[in-house]
């Protein structure tokens, strides 16, 4: 069976970017959406095995999915990646204490992107 | 990367890049009139200003646009400052921000023209760094003694912390309200909240809280600050519920509500070009549903009015005035006609799409399970509603896994077999009149009918004493839990699957079909609807009421006499070539009265849903017909064997038989 991604950001550029790079790894395949509300909404559709998520988003933002996500009894143990900028320090050292496994900062060569997610994934 | 990859990603980003040029328009097009008016710039405005500016950066860098990058991620440095409060809204920042949103139109422009004059943007840039070395940073004071929900304060960004910060200065009333919805309808529920909050103040954040079972739904704790108490206001929410509490901030800062300097404009716009540079516009699907359903109502009325042209015909005889009646009216049916085919055009995305995907899917497999495998990839232009593409690409996927754990041999067999080492699947796509086929074969070993004979026998879903035809015993694949397959690996063969298949393509009014031939293959055929919304149908008879049923779900119909219905266990069949088709009546399943005189001959419509074909009984067929199904809401909308109702030409409104319905509680009815 294929490891379930599911990829939070809302730049299509960056979206598929981060698609195709988890794609390319062997035994991955990745459920994509453009926000925060979509992500609650696919979240109880399908059994996930990883979250990469951006920070800056409309209405729910990157930090407040994984405060969600961590403190659900039925979520929580999903492992979470989060994306953002350099300036978004402060905010990454938020995600991290939220629970976050791991994060990447933008922009990133994909070759990193593949091995955060081997790095989370074998945690 | 495939330079096509490159080129699909580079297009992905002109799309984009254009539609965030669009926003930084608009945005400083508004603080420039906020301006104009003597008025506070909006944070609203300066934050969606960030916010376009950031996403622009990161995906020019990863297209890598370094010029694109390199400006916009000096105008996010001096947006951020702005909406933190670090750097104050003045002229001279607008027209800084104005020339380099025109930096980056020209940059853009570029792309598309090579032979364009480099653009330098060093002068830019080097402004952009002054002024933000000219000014003094200011710490924001942490808001750990704000009163606010400190589970909350933990997943604020530092815009969002600013936000709150700069309404407590302004004494500004902080409040949290704390909404429950259900879980099927949360985003259109927490949409029209939001959308209310923003009528009397700034929301600052909403976090979805969990320890709610998952029957309850979920709760948003939703921070707003407002000008007004609004303890005062009988607010009317648009959910059940809904609370709202005050936050006690009073104490925790005191206000220093900083000056800002506003100038009056003095300065002449300077813009290089505004032309677009894509052809692209990305149109929500909703707005085409609606387009498409006012198109449905025109093709409804125009049968109305060709009915009462004919009824005039025959009172009048033929005048002049009809006869150009006529005509015009051939006229405008045909530019209806041709509307709704543009319309339906406009929804199509070539099926390529998810092939993409599946291709790359297959590559993964077939290195995981060791078995070479050659996919041969046809009509990938094929056009499909975008709604039905993703909608079959779960599906897709399964058939194909299937195929190559099921259908392909092991290397060593295919040599065996005098067939070359690598298996073959073609997945072919194509257009049959307002149908598309789809198919997905393998030259594999093919489904051993002896062996789904004898497991459906042990699993006590055939009868033993029962002779089955091929295609009856290869349906028995569909159905749940079923599995030849001798191992469980990874990829299929845990009996999830085909059922599956099935219920999507059902759930899609498509139909399946296989053909297998033993040593040589198998070949799946789904035919789906290129769309839903306007479908054709049959409109046929029983007893005194006029039914219509989706054509696309009738694969044939036969003229029968009493005479070839026979009865097996109680139920009624007819032989139609190699097999039996059961027969059902809906007289029977919705109880209705008959006319005592039902004459010798009857119709058959052979109706389908997935892979299960039954025969309809019908006392007559009245032609087919363009419908727009309308749903008949809650109170009828979930009687059994009914889709909606549609009009006729002739004022009449009749019912859409659902076929999946019927078929599922025909086959109940058997059991």
């Amino acid at each position: 069976m294929n490891k379930k991604v599911l990829v939070i950001e809302d730049s299509s550029t960056m979206r598929s970017l981060i698609v195709t790079t988890v794609e390319d790894l062997k035994g991955f395949e990745t459920v994509e959406v453009k926000n925060g509300i979509e992500a609650l909404k696919m979240l109880p559709t399908q059994k996930f095995d990883l979250i990469i998520t951006d920070i800056n988003m409309p209405n729910i933002n990157g930090l407040e999915v994984v405060s969600f996500v961590k403190g659900h009894p039925q979520y929580q143990m999903i492992p979470m990646i989060i994306v953002s900028t350099e300036q978004g320090k402060k905010e990454i050292q938020k995600g991290l204490s939220l629970g976050a496994s791991d994060y990447l900062t933008k922009p990133f060569h994909p070759e990193n992107l593949k091995k955060v997610i081997q790095k989370v994934m074998s945690e | 990367m495939s330079v096509k990859k490159q080129d699909n990603l580079l297009k992905d980003f002109m799309v984009e890049a254009e539609e965030i040029i669009e926003t930084v328009d608009q945005n400083l097009y508004l603080l420039d009139s906020e301006k104009d008016n003597g008025g506070e710039p909006s944070p609203n405005a300066i934050h969606s200003l960030f916010r376009a500016v950031h996403t622009l950066k990161g995906s020019a860098g990863m297209v890598g646009l370094m010029p694109v990058s390199t400006l916009s991620h000096r105008m996010e440095d001096l947006l951020d400052r702005l909406r933190l409060g670090k750097l104050n809204w003045n002229i001279a920042v607008f027209d800084l921000l104005t020339e380099a949103t025109n930096g980056l139109r020209t940059l853009l422009k570029m792309m598309n023209s090579p032979d364009q004059k480099r653009l330098d943007i060093t002068p830019t840039v080097t402004r952009i760094e002054k002024m933000l070395t000219g000014e003094a940073l200011q710490d924001e004071s942490p808001l750990s003694g704000s009163g606010v929900d400190p589970e909350i304060l933990k997943t604020f960004t530092e815009y969002e912390s600013h936000r709150l910060t700069e309404n407590i200065k302004k004494t500004f009333h902080i409040y949290e309200i704390r909404a429950q919805f259900k879980m099927d309808s949360f985003d259109v529920d927490l949409a029209r909240t939001l959308e209310q909050i923003k009528a009397f103040g700034e929301v600052i954040a909403s976090l979805p809280v969990t320890g709610l079972s998952l029957n309850e739904g979920i709760m948003f704790k939703i921070i707003v600050a407002s000008k007004e108490d609004l303890a005062q206001k009988e607010i009317k929410w648009a959910g059940e519920n809904i609370q709202m509490v005050e936050v006690k901030t009073a104490g925790f800062l005191n206000s220093t509500g900083a000056e800002k300097s506003v100038s009056p404009r003095t300065h002449e716009e300077n813009f290089d070009s505004i032309k677009s540079v894509t052809q692209t516009v990305r149109v929500d699907i909703s707005k085409l549903d609606t387009l498409m359903n006012i198109v449905g109502e025109l093709v409804l009325s125009k049968s109305v009015i060709h009915q009462m042209a004919r009824t005039l015909i025959e009172q009048y005889g033929v005048t002049s005035i009809g006869v150009d009646f006529q005509k015009t009216l051939e006229s405008m049916g045909k530019k209806i006609g041709d509307l709704q085919e543009n319309l339906i055009q406009v929804r199509m995305t070539p099926v390529g799409q998810i092939f993409d995907r599946l291709l790359r899917m297959v590559k993964k497999i077939s290195r995981e399970i060791n078995k070479p495998v050659n996919i041969h990839i046809s009509g990938e232009e094929t056009a499909l509603d975008k709604s039905m593409i993703e909608a079959i690409a779960d599906p897709l996927m399964h058939l194909i896994r299937n195929a190559i754990d099921h259908g392909l041999e092991v290397k060593e067999e295919r040599s065996k077999a005098g067939k070359s080492e690598a298996g073959n699947i073609h997945l072919r796509a194509c257009q049959k009149g307002n149908q598309v086929l789809i198919e997905v074969e393998d030259d594999g070993q093919g489904i051993e009918l002896q062996a789904v004979y004898q497991k459906a026998i042990e699993k006590k879903l055939a009868d033993p004493k029962r002779d089955y035809s091929p295609k009856e015993l290869i349906d028995f694949i569909f159905l749940p839990g079923f599995s030849t397959s001798k191992k469980v690996s990874d990829l299929s063969g845990r009996g999830v699957g085909l059922d599956v298949v099935a219920k999507n393509i059902a759930r899609l009014s498509g139909m399946v079909d296989v053909s297998t031939d033993p040593g040589r293959g198998t070949k799946f055929s789904i035919t789906l609807p290129i769309t839903l919304i306007i479908i054709r149908a049959l409109i046929v008879k029983i007893g005194m009421e006029t039914y219509a049923l989706p054509l696309n779900s009738v694969s044939e119909s036969l003229i029968a006499d009493a005479g070839d219905i026979q009865s097996i266990d109680q139920r009624e069949v007819i032989q139609l070539r190699d097999h039996t088709l059961s027969l059902l009546r809906l007289e029977e399943l919705f109880q209705m009265k008959l006319p005592p005189s039902r004459k010798g001959s009857l119709y058959v419509i052979v109706i389908g849903s997935a892979e299960k074909r039954i025969g309809l009984i019908v006392d007559d067929i009245q032609g087919q017909q363009e419908i727009v199904i309308k749903s008949l809401g809650n109170i009828l909308g979930t009687m059994a064997g009914i889709a909606g109702a549609c009009e006729l030409g002739n004022k009449k409104t009749i019912l859409v038989l659902d076929v999946a319905m019927l078929i599922e509680a025909a086959l109940k009815k058997n059991r």
